[in-house]
């Protein structure tokens, strides 16, 4: 079994319709620093590399990078937590995303079950709130629409604290393309997209992990 | 690929193979179930110690020593009472004078560890598919069919005839469906205890009850599927004609972690399962009783066009928690709209509660109430109705005929009017929903309290069921709404 890098991970999703952030991928800490005065700040940077599959249990995620020095700092730091065994890496920049909900989106092939598909509260909580929904691949875009009504949760939809609406037809997409790389991809044996960020009411994916048979 | 299950269900004769002289034994019971609860068809039984000399009698009928000796083309199904090792040349033996299913009872095919048993099954599949047998069980307990008033099973129930057909893969909790069904005045079309399904699987069973005209709704118990994506299909295909209730064992059984991936760690077998159902357009139910209160609505009211709930009470109580049971539900304690406010208005006491739940306060008279259930079951835009407190005059009526003072004048003419009252109200939650199309539902404790009260027992009569709380028919009302939601039915 092997991951896909973050980068190649989305790469292969935004192909299916997945919604991401603009964020580089650089090889030195001096062209981080570039990407994020280009970006500008705040940013997140995250080391990637096609066998890391832990960055957060790692610390290799770095948040509300405000300047150039800290994005050089950062950029160091990262590229000097790589180990050898990680491969060749890069460091993702990206703009930092305020988001006060998260959901994760996922799939995964099992052997009883075949292909499935995940939606679910995402963020800290959520290994504790265990809500989510399923669906068996592949669906219709009904289907995916309908998982979101099985969500416990489900006022997470709706406004909240002072943000609008999610849109619902936005993270239906988000559903849709982890599914449709899913059924396209025989080789894909689990896909997360964690978490997925509600920014201004739209999904968009943050992280991405594709597991290879 | 539906396997045609009609010689199991609507055989021409039945043979008991391995019927006993014992009524401690399953070969007696079965052959007594089978002659008294009246099967028409030919009835059989071996006993292998008959012999020229010998004869054997069990409950009237002359045994035969083999399944061999049955007259050609006298019966389609045998009941197997037999030990494992004797089966498939029995098997072979049925095929032989024409019986086209069987019904194995006795265990001993691998179910455990046991490896000459598990070579007597893999025999048998083979027999089944050379001879084109439909094979139930083993390790089973039987079925029941009452359209052909057929009940092999070595236990009871016989329960009343109905649209409800079951499968499960516990023996017991079949026959509790059936205890259900018969309690609660929706009946059984068929049942069958799936057992260890060597051959015929619960999708199986399902798939022919989808095409079954006398099925109107299925409860299936399951434990395990064996193929999740054939299950799926089957579901979702069936689904498509016929409600299925699905109560799913071992549930709380976590799922593998897997270690990479959120989704894998998330990704319990129930979860998975439980999408699975919603996908297919099966309702999940905790119990069977629950199941049996889902499958009933479903089998009589057919589905909510929309999720607005009229609950009609004489009383303030159940009005209030019903009105807590429906918030966390799939349907609404819909708001009254002006129209079927001043409808209302003209026919209810003048203390009514003038919102929904809409509350007689006790202020009824004669009329009221089916006055109530017709002008809410025709409104446009009430999905569905619920009527609480149905009995409760007869309840009353039941302690003054009981009491010291039933002979005094005017006591009899009281209880009459209260019973007839009950009935009354019944009557019209049948009529009135079968004129309307739209469900009503009653819910009532009366229904397992005094189940003989005239009330519940007037719906009972009618095939209606009657729920013991608020929350059961709650449970039910919800899966309407979900059955129209699936087939695109809401307006």
């Amino acid at each position: 079994m092997a991951t896909l890098s973050e980068l190649d991970s989305k790469t292969l999703l935004v192909d299916h319709g997945l919604p991401v952030l603009p964020e580089r991928s650089v090889p030195t800490a001096d062209e981080a620093m570039q990407a994020a005065n280009a970006l500008g700040y705040p940013c997140v940077m995250k080391l990637s590399g096609d066998h890391i599959a832990h960055k957060t249990e790692r610390n290799l995620v770095r948040l509300s990078i405000g300047n150039a020095d800290q994005a050089f700092r950062a950029a160091t730091e990262l590229f000097g937590a790589a180990r050898p065994d990680d491969g060749d890496v890069t460091v993702l920049v990206a703009p930092m995303v305020a988001s006060s909900r998260e959901f994760i989106v996922g799939a995964q092939r099992s052997p009883e079950f075949g292909p499935v598909v995940m939606v679910g509260i995402g963020g800290i909580f959520a290994e504790a709130l265990e809500d989510v929904a399923f669906r068996m691949l592949p669906a219709t875009s009904s289907d995916f629409d309908a998982m979101l009504d099985d969500l416990r949760t489900e006022a997470l939809l709706g406004e909240f604290r002072g943000e609008p609406a999610v849109d619902r037809g936005g993270l239906v997409a988000v559903i849709e393309s982890v599914a449709s790389a899913m059924v396209a991809r025989d080789d894909i044996v689990a896909i997360d997209v964690n978490p997925v960020l509600i920014r201004d009411g739209a999904p968009i994916a943050v992280d991405a992990l594709v597991e290879l048979a | 690929m539906t396997v045609d299950l009609q010689p199991l269900f609507e055989p021409a004769g039945v043979v008991v193979a391995g019927a006993s002289t014992h009524p401690g034994k399953f070969g007696f019971a079965t052959l007594h179930n089978i002659l008294t609860c009246g099967y028409q068809g030919n009835v059989f039984a071996t006993n292998r110690g008959v012999t020229p000399d010998t004869p054997v009698e069990i409950l009237g009928i002359d045994c035969l020593p083999s399944v061999r000796t049955v007259p050609d083309g006298q019966a389609d199904l045998v009941y197997v009472c037999v030990p494992a090792p004797a089966v498939p040349e029995l098997l072979r033996d049925a095929a032989a004078v024409g019986i086209r299913a069987a019904f194995i009872a006795s265990a001993g095919f691998g179910e455990g560890d046991d490896a000459d048993g598990a070579a007597i099954g893999a025999e048998i599949v083979k027999i089944a598919a050379e001879l084109n047998l439909a094979i139930a069980g083993p390790n089973g307990q039987g079925l029941v069919s009452t359209p052909a008033s057929l009940c092999a099973q070595f236990v009871a129930p016989w329960p009343r005839r109905g649209g409800i057909s079951i499968v499960s893969q516990s023996g017991n909790l079949a026959s509790g469906a059936m205890n259900h069904a018969d309690a609660g005045g929706v009946g059984v079309a068929r049942a069958v205890s799936a057992g260890n399904s060597l051959c015929l699987g619960v999708d199986d069973y399902m798939a022919w009850y989808g095409a079954d005209d006398e099925t109107q709704s299925i409860i299936a118990y399951v434990e395990g599927v064996g193929d999740a994506r054939r299950f799926y299909d089957v579901l979702a295909e069936t689904s498509r004609s016929k409600p299925v209730v699905v109560v799913k064992g071992g549930s709380s059984s976590e799922g593998a972690k897997a270690a990479a991936s959120h989704t894998g760690s998330l990704a319990t077998d129930d979860r998975i399962f439980d999408g699975l159902l919603r996908q297919a357009g099966a309702w999940r139910a905790p119990d069977v009783g629950a199941a049996f209160g889902a499958a009933a609505a479903l089998g009589v009211h057919g589905h909510m066009r929309g999720p607005n709930v009229a609950v009609l009470t004489n009383a303030g109580g159940w009005g209030v928690l019903t009105a807590d049971a429906l918030e966390p539900s799939l349907v609404d304690l819909m708001t009254l709209p002006d129209d079927l406010h001043a409808q209302l208005d003209e026919i209810m006491p003048p203390r009514w509660s003038a919102s929904n739940p809409v509350d007689v306060a006790g202020g009824e008279t004669r009329d009221t109430i089916p006055a109530a259930l017709s002008v809410l079951a025709e409104h446009d835009e009430v999905d569905a109705v619920l009527l609480l407190g149905l009995g409760i005059q007869s309840n009353t009526a039941s302690l003054f005929r009981a009491g010291r003072f039933a002979d005094e004048p005017d006591i009899e003419r009281i209880c009459a009017f209260h019973e007839r009252q009950d009935r009354l109200y019944a009557q019209t939650v049948v009529d009135v929903s079968a004129a309307t199309g739209t469900p009503i539902l009653a819910a009532t404790e009366l229904a397992i309290a005094d189940p003989a009260n005239p009330g519940p027992a007037t719906l009972r009569e009618n095939g209606h069921p009657c729920y013991a709380s608020p929350r059961d028919a709650v449970a039910a009302l919800s899966a309407l709404y979900a059955r129209g939601r699936f087939l695109g039915a809401l307006r």
